[in-house]
């Protein structure tokens, strides 16, 4: 038997009114894969992403998280959260909270832990994140980075079967760009499932297994790195590649754009 | 020196009104708060139906002057349960309250940003949790500024409960006025309490929103 992918999307449709935001999309992750998915914006990334933790109920289609059917009726969407992380582009970190609580909320309220194990434990994700020293900051006391970071964080509190990005970076200053994604890598390199909507070629390159290449609400294109970078199949992932090394990889990225 | 002393005893003797003044304003504010809460909250979250019924009765009771609201509640709340005019009065008031408070709740509800609940939903926490721990104590924060003026409102409209005979600053002030005919004394020294009271209110609620303030 071979082994159960993580995360497995069957034919998934959506519609907002009368446009069709994902056309059928199939996709399966397997364990510690990283997945980075890329594509022009308003393609449904975002929505794809949504879907799979169920915040947006697909129309058609079906979703598995490990061995159980989400998409099933009158499943638990409550306990299926909790092994799938997600980090938003804008952080939402809770407002009325400091970095620690921010991570200890979920492990009380929702996992039912005693204040002074949800303490433990915060402050031990704190410190994967490099911010136990920051555990007593309000988010608005935080830098950008600092404030992805606890939400990260926070997500990993539910100790998560999977982690969904979606552009985790695109809200911060150029500068505040990398501690982020060196706490992604490291999460990478522990093993964690991700799947990762982001603009930064450098770290697509670098830390993922795959690359998918999306656009309006169909997988046009997937495959290792160095295929779609340097080998893509399509003329739309090369224009779309060369488009994002100009517009985002001048500094970050010094290798060739998908020149052919 | 004579009159300044006759003042002073005045001021002594409606202050002694003082306690059921802020007895009303107290129980009408909570009373106001807990239905003006779950008011808010229907209007957000309770679907068409909940939400229209949480509207309509906002929009009919905030248009009846609330002495008018006193009268009928006093009635109806008399003619089930035998309340003294001070607690009936001050349950009347809070109703009545509760209209303006769930306008309040409901603003400051939908100044949370969308994506707070969102990312509550995403740890795994049902809709009540995420409304319980994460949007009301933001919500309840950022409603301080307009809550205060409401509570310096409802502390004046507690002068109304007078016409139910609760022996409070206002008819103890009426009381002197029909003994002494000296009116305008009577009532300013009722003017400079309510004065005091509201002035407070404000000052201490201004610092409570200093305390809670919410960043984002
Ligand atoms: N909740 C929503 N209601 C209506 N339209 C939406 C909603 N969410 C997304 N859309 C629309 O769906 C399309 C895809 O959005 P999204 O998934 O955010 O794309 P991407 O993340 O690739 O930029 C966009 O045209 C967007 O306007
Ligand atoms: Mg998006």
């Amino acid at each position: 038997m071979s082994k159960l992918p993580i995360v497995r999307i069957e034919n998934l449709h959506k519609k907002y009114g009368d446009t069709e935001v994902l056309k059928g999309i199939s996709l399966e992750v397997q364990e510690q894969e990283v997945v980075v998915i890329i594509g022009p914006s308003g393609t449904g990334k975002s929505t794809m992403l949504r879907c799979i933790n169920l915040l947006t109920i697909p129309d058609e289609g079906r979703i598995w998280l490990e061995d159980q059917e989400i998409t099933a009726p009158h499943t638990d969407v409550n306990k299926i959260r909790q092994r799938i992380g997600m980090v938003f582009q804008d952080f939402n970190l809770f407002n009325h909270l400091t970095a620690l609580g921010n991570v200890t909320i979920g492990l009380t309220k929702v996992l039912g832990m005693n204040k002074k194990e949800a303490h433990e434990k915060g402050m031990w994700e704190l410190e994967r994140v490099g911010l136990a020293d920051k555990a007593d900051l309000y988010p608005a006391q935080l830098s950008g980075g600092q404030k992805q970071r606890v939400a990260i964080a926070r997500a990993l509190g539910m100790d998560p079967h999977v982690m969904l990005f979606d552009e985790p970076t695109s809200a911060l200053d150029p500068e505040l760009i990398g501690e982020v994604l060196t706490v992604m890598q490291k999460l990478a390199r522990e093993g964690m499932t991700m799947l990762v909507v982001t603009h930064e070629m450098g770290f697509a390159r670098e830390v993922s297994d795959r690359i998918i290449f999306m656009e309006h609400g169909v997988i046009v294109e997937q495959g290792p790195p160095d295929q779609l970078f340097y080998a893509p199949k399509h003329n739309r992932t090369r224009e779309f590649l060369w488009k994002i090394t100009e517009l985002y990889g001048k500094d970050r990225d010094n290798a060739a754009p998908a020149s052919g | 020196m004579d009159f300044l002393q006759q003042f002073g005893f005045l001021v002594y003797y409606l202050s002694q009104g003082l306690g059921v003044t802020l007895g009303v304003t107290a129980i009408a504010l909570t009373t106001g708060l807990f239905f003006g809460t779950i008011l808010g909250l229907m209007r957000v979250y309770g679907g068409p139906v909940l939400s229209r019924f949480a509207a309509l009765y906002s929009l009919v009771i905030r248009g009846i002057p609330v002495i008018v609201v006193l009268f009928i509640l006093f009635f109806v709340i008399a003619a089930f349960v035998n309340l003294s005019p001070f607690l009936a009065g001050a349950l009347s008031l809070g109703i009545a309250s509760s209209a303006y408070q769930s306008e309040i709740i409901r603003g400051a509800i939908m100044s949370v940003p969308p994506g707070q609940m969102m990312a509550a939903r995403a740890i795994g926490m049902s809709r009540l949790k995420a409304i319980l721990y994460v949007i009301l104590p933001q919500a309840f924060r950022l409603a301080i500024p307009p809550w205060s003026n409401e509570a310096a409102i409802v502390l004046k409209d507690s002068s109304l409960v007078y016409v139910l005979g609760v022996p409070e600053i206002l008819r103890r002030a009426q009381y002197v006025s029909a003994r002494t005919h000296e009116p305008f004394i009577a009532y300013a020294a009722a003017a400079l309490l309510y004065f005091a009271l509201t002035f407070l209110t404000n000052r201490v609620l201004d610092a409570a929103e200093r305390r809670f303030r919410l960043l984002m």
